[in-house]
């Protein structure tokens, strides 16, 4: 995807545009001159347009539809370990924004600045062909998702259902103090899907959550899996409560991978862990964390998902980092600035949402590497258990965590038994990972939802496991 | 009332309007505008300063009795924003209700002009005088913290012939601190907000105090139904997201709450009451109008343990054949209903008396990942972030490894007592609930 910076003249290859420069490349341009002055330590700035869509249907009717633009920048500055960062999406007077940053910086340096060194890039990196959601027709659109409510409504006991479609497309220039001039297109696209189901006495939902990095044709073929969501919300209705206490769960590859995402991938963000003695020393490179099948990893240079990238929001080269390998944690995920002040190697995993945020540590695409256990065999020895599938939510303070299932299933006597209503799990970080006991050899992904942290949310991220089996899990019940 | 600025606004939204209805038969311009400057507190010292301006503008259109709808940052580009909701309005939903026509809002006092004048030097100082009270009172503690100051003002005009705006500040202080003692780990923290400078930082030291104080001590809960304390952001935290779900007028349209057909019926036990209200003064959801220029006025959604209504924006209420009732929210997105400033009205009793009568209970003072169950059926299930437990009318220590499960609607049915006192916790203002029996999962 990488190529040459073009030059001034060469046509865009959105069709759209013709050879003027944009607003961003104009104000990317007159800041580069702006940072050279700039006295700081270190000071970047990212300017950023973006086009959306998004569409919703609450029942039967489309109740939402709308087009959405944004132009804006923001500039970051780092003085004696102290940063300022000014966000603004009026392109004006950019130089006294420049000062602004510094200004705010040099307020609260105190310190030495720590940067991990990192070759600054020049990089034009676009789309690659068929990743542009916005060239689709909103008619081709609205014909698919009236196409997914029909089948939505043909299932009876149906109260509502709601569709969220949303797309957007993002042309970002990232540079730098040191010479890094980057600039990047990136898509996302996501469509939410629930069924709600009652009766006299409850009411039910099914959801489906999925994604792309831009290819629209990975949304469009999900009839199946919209029928199924209809079904399963009608069938909860008469799926009765899990007692609450300790079971023995097998999770699904997408629970799993929400299961991985909060259960350690945020522990693995090394700005949690940086300044936190203790956390530091519990979190010893080396240091046994589960069974020796295990390895867990998070890269944004795993291609062709919503946590894929190639350079990060601080102009780091992506890499695909082993978290845990063979049980050991042996690596965690870092900013510039993480990465300096622990002295381990940048990840490139500093994000931000939008330019209207800084960089903070982020996971990409986390996963569970496949294993060698059979699904059948996983199961084959539970006498009472919970098969846990799909997901609804999760989130976790650093010890604990909690995550919910979108659908979920006894296991009797070593086979699938009767539906139950969507269970909430829950457990400690340090000690749940050794509960593994058996990891499937069947890896999926989960490309629905979005991460939050720091008040940025959601951050388009994906995660992945084979099917995993926990001993003594907590499972929230009413009964 | 409006400032220069704003009145510049409204010309350039009236200009946008204008324009508009060359090709459309109604429309509405609605502006925000933001200024913000967060100063973030890191494992106890400031390590950045930030700030923050922006824009958005939005327009939407009624073109052939349907709704088109665009949003932008550029209000000098009133003609891409123009084309793009005439672009959108071909699909649009049906438009079955009509803009508002001007009327007289109230006036609450959201706006101090103190707020914009606080340097950074002070907020500087501010938060961290409070976090070094904090590792004095428990060394080791990591804390985080945010100070901010923030001007916000929103503009809209139609072709009803509303043109109007209001400008809000809003201060914020919030402190959290872990401690962190091998694999156990401990959080605390709190927050305030208002429409106006927060000078005094002593509720917020004093409630991190109480929770450290109740915490040095760890102990072991049953499992199975316990009698059940929850504090403000336990509320907040547990109980608050299915109620306002249920009371949302677009899901009661939808039947998709179970209180839709419900209103004048008893619902929850006679003590509980809640009100939402916009007018009321200093907090930072309060306005004197909704997002779509409705006025804002007080609320009840449930008196005396008695449904009393819904909330709604302009298109939810024409289809249930309402009125508005001012809850129109922009979040970002399209006008959907959304409650402001939530009130449940504090009781008489103590804290010490609710806790004099347990034997064995559990004090929830904050829950974590509660609303990822069946919100929409009133369900809750989370773990205990932060909670105590009661041992013969005595808090002993702090619970670990333990989970809440219920429904809002059951639990609300049977409340032992409503706290006295009460605080605001972003926009639910509550006292302590007190209820007899609440399923609790324990590791242990």
């Amino acid at each position: 995807m990488a190529e040459p910076k073009a030059g001034a003249n060469q046509p865009h290859a959105d069709k759209s545009k013709t050879v003027k420069k944009s607003q961003i490349e104009v104000a990317a341009h007159e800041i580069a001159e702006h940072l050279k002055k700039g006295r700081a330590d270190y000071i970047e700035a990212r300017l950023e347009e973006s086009w959306g869509s998004t569409i919703g249907y609450r029942g039967r009717v489309l109740e939402t539809i709308g087009k959405s633009s944004s132009v804006g920048g923001s500039i970051r500055a780092l003085v004696r370990g102290g940063w300022g960062f000014t966000s603004f999406n009026n392109l004006e007077e950019l130089d006294s924004r420049v000062k602004l940053a510094i200004a705010q910086a040099r307020a609260v340096g105190k310190e030495k600045s720590q940067l991990a060194d990192i070759a600054p890039a020049q990089a034009k990196l676009r789309l690659s062909p068929g990743h542009n959601p916005l060239t689709v027709p909103l008619t081709h659109k609205k014909e698919l998702l009236d196409r997914y409510n029909e089948i939505i409504w043909a299932t009876s006991k149906l109260q509502t259902s709601i569709i969220r479609y949303g797309d957007a497309r993002k042309k970002t220039i990232f540079l730098n103090s040191e010479g890094a001039f980057i600039e990047q297109e990136r898509a996302d696209v996501t469509l939410n899907v629930s069924a709600i189901a009652s009766n006299s006495h409850d009411v039910q939902q099914a959801n489906l959550s999925t994604g792309s990095p831009g290819d629209y044709a990975a949304i469009a073929k999900l009839d199946d899996e919209i029928a199924s969501v209809a079904t399963r919300a009608s069938n909860l209705l008469a799926a009765p409560h899990l007692p609450g206490g300790k079971y023995t769960v097998v999770l699904d590859p997408i629970l799993a991978g929400v299961f991985v995402h909060e259960a350690f991938g945020h522990l693995s963000e090394a700005d949690h862990v940086c300044e936190n003695p203790e956390l530091r020393s519990l979190m010893r490179l080396g240091k046994c964390f589960g069974p020796r099948t295990l390895n867990i990893v998070d890269g944004a240079k795993v291609k062709g998902l919503r946590g894929s990238y190639l350079y990060d929001d601080e102009g780091v080269p992506a890499t695909k980092t082993y978290l845990i390998k063979d049980g050991i944690l042996t690596g965690r995920l870092h900013s510039r600035e993480t990465a300096a002040k622990m002295g381990e190697p940048a990840s490139g995993n500093a994000r931000a949402l939008s330019y209207r945020h800084p960089p903070i540590v982020r996971m990409t695409n986390t996963y569970i590497e496949s294993g060698q256990a059979d699904f059948q065999d996983m199961i084959a020895d539970i006498k009472e258990g919970v098969y846990a599938v799909n997901w609804y939510g999760g989130t976790t303070s650093m010890e604990m965590f909690t995550f919910s299932a979108g659908e979920a299933y006894m296991i009797r006597n070593g086979h699938l038994a009767e539906m139950i209503k969507p269970v909430v799990l829950s457990g400690n970080v340090f000690t749940t990972l050794a509960n593994i006991d058996a990891i499937g050899c069947d890896l999926a992904f989960n490309q629905g939802g979005g991460c939050g942290k720091g008040g940025q949310s959601p951050l388009p991220v994906s995660n992945g496991s084979p099917h995993i089996r926990l001993q003594k899990c907590l499972v929230g019940g009413k009964a | 009332m409006n400032s220069e600025h704003q009145d510049h606004d409204l010309d350039k939204l009236e200009a946008i309007l204008i324009q508009a209805l060359k090709a459309c038969e109604a429309a509405e311009v609605f502006l925000a505008k933001e200024e913000e400057i967060p100063i973030h507190l890191e494992a106890g010292r400031v390590r950045g300063i930030r700030s923050r301006q922006s824009q958005t503008v939005a327009l939407r259109v009624f073109l052939d009795g349907r709704l088109g709808y665009a949003a932008g940052n550029d209000l000098a580009d009133g003609r891409t924003l123009i084309e793009s909701a005439l672009e959108t309005a071909a699909f649009g939903a049906r438009a079955d209700f009509s803009l508002p026509p001007p009327a007289p809002t109230p006036a609450p006092e959201i706006f101090d002009a103190a707020v914009p004048k606080v340097t950074l030097d002070a907020m500087l100082a501010q938060v961290q005088a409070l976090a070094d009270d904090l590792v004095r009172h428990t060394p080791g503690l990591i804390c985080e913290g945010r100070v901010s100051r923030e001007s916000l003002t929103v503009s809209i005009v139609n072709s009803a012939g509303l043109a109007q705006s209001y400008a809000r500040t809003e201060y914020g202080l919030a402190v959290e601190g872990v401690l962190t003692r091998g694999t156990d780990m401990l959080f605390v923290g709190d927050e305030l907000s208002s429409c106006c400078v927060l000078n005094d930082c002593t509720p917020l030291r004093e409630s991190v105090f109480r929770q450290l104080t109740w915490s040095s001590q760890t102990a072991r809960i049953s499992a199975g139904k316990l009698p059940a304390i929850f504090l403000p952001y336990g509320v907040a935290s547990a109980l608050l997201a299915p109620l306002t779900a249920g009371l949302n007028g677009k899901l009661v349209l939808e039947k998709a709450s179970p209180l839709a057909g419900k209103e004048g019926r008893k619902l929850t036990d006679n003590k509980f009451s809640l009100i939402d209200d916009a007018t009321l003064p200093h907090r930072p959801t309060s306005r004197p109008f909704d997002d779509e220029g409705v006025p804002s006025r007080r609320c009840p959604l449930i008196e005396n343990g008695v449904l009393a209504g819904f909330y709604y924006d302009l298109r939810t209420a024409a289809l249930a054949g309402k009125k508005s009732t001012g809850h129109g929210r922009r979040a970002p997105g399209q006008p959907a209903p959304a409650p402001s400033a939530l009130v449940i009205p504090a009781g008489q009793t103590s804290l010490d008396d609710l806790l004099s009568d347990i034997k064995e209970g559990l004090i929830i003072e904050q829950v974590m990942g509660a609303t990822q169950g069946n919100v929409l059926a009133g369900d809750f299930s989370g773990n205990v972030l932060l909670g105590y437990k009661i041992e013969n009318g005595k808090i002993v220590g702090r619970v670990k490894d333990t989970v809440i499960s219920g429904n809002v609607y059951t639990l609300l049915n049977d409340i032992v007592a409503v706290g006295s006192g009460g605080r605001w916790v972003g926009e639910l203002f509550t006292p302590p609930l007190f209820f007899p029996a609440l399923s609790v999962a324990s590791q242990r």
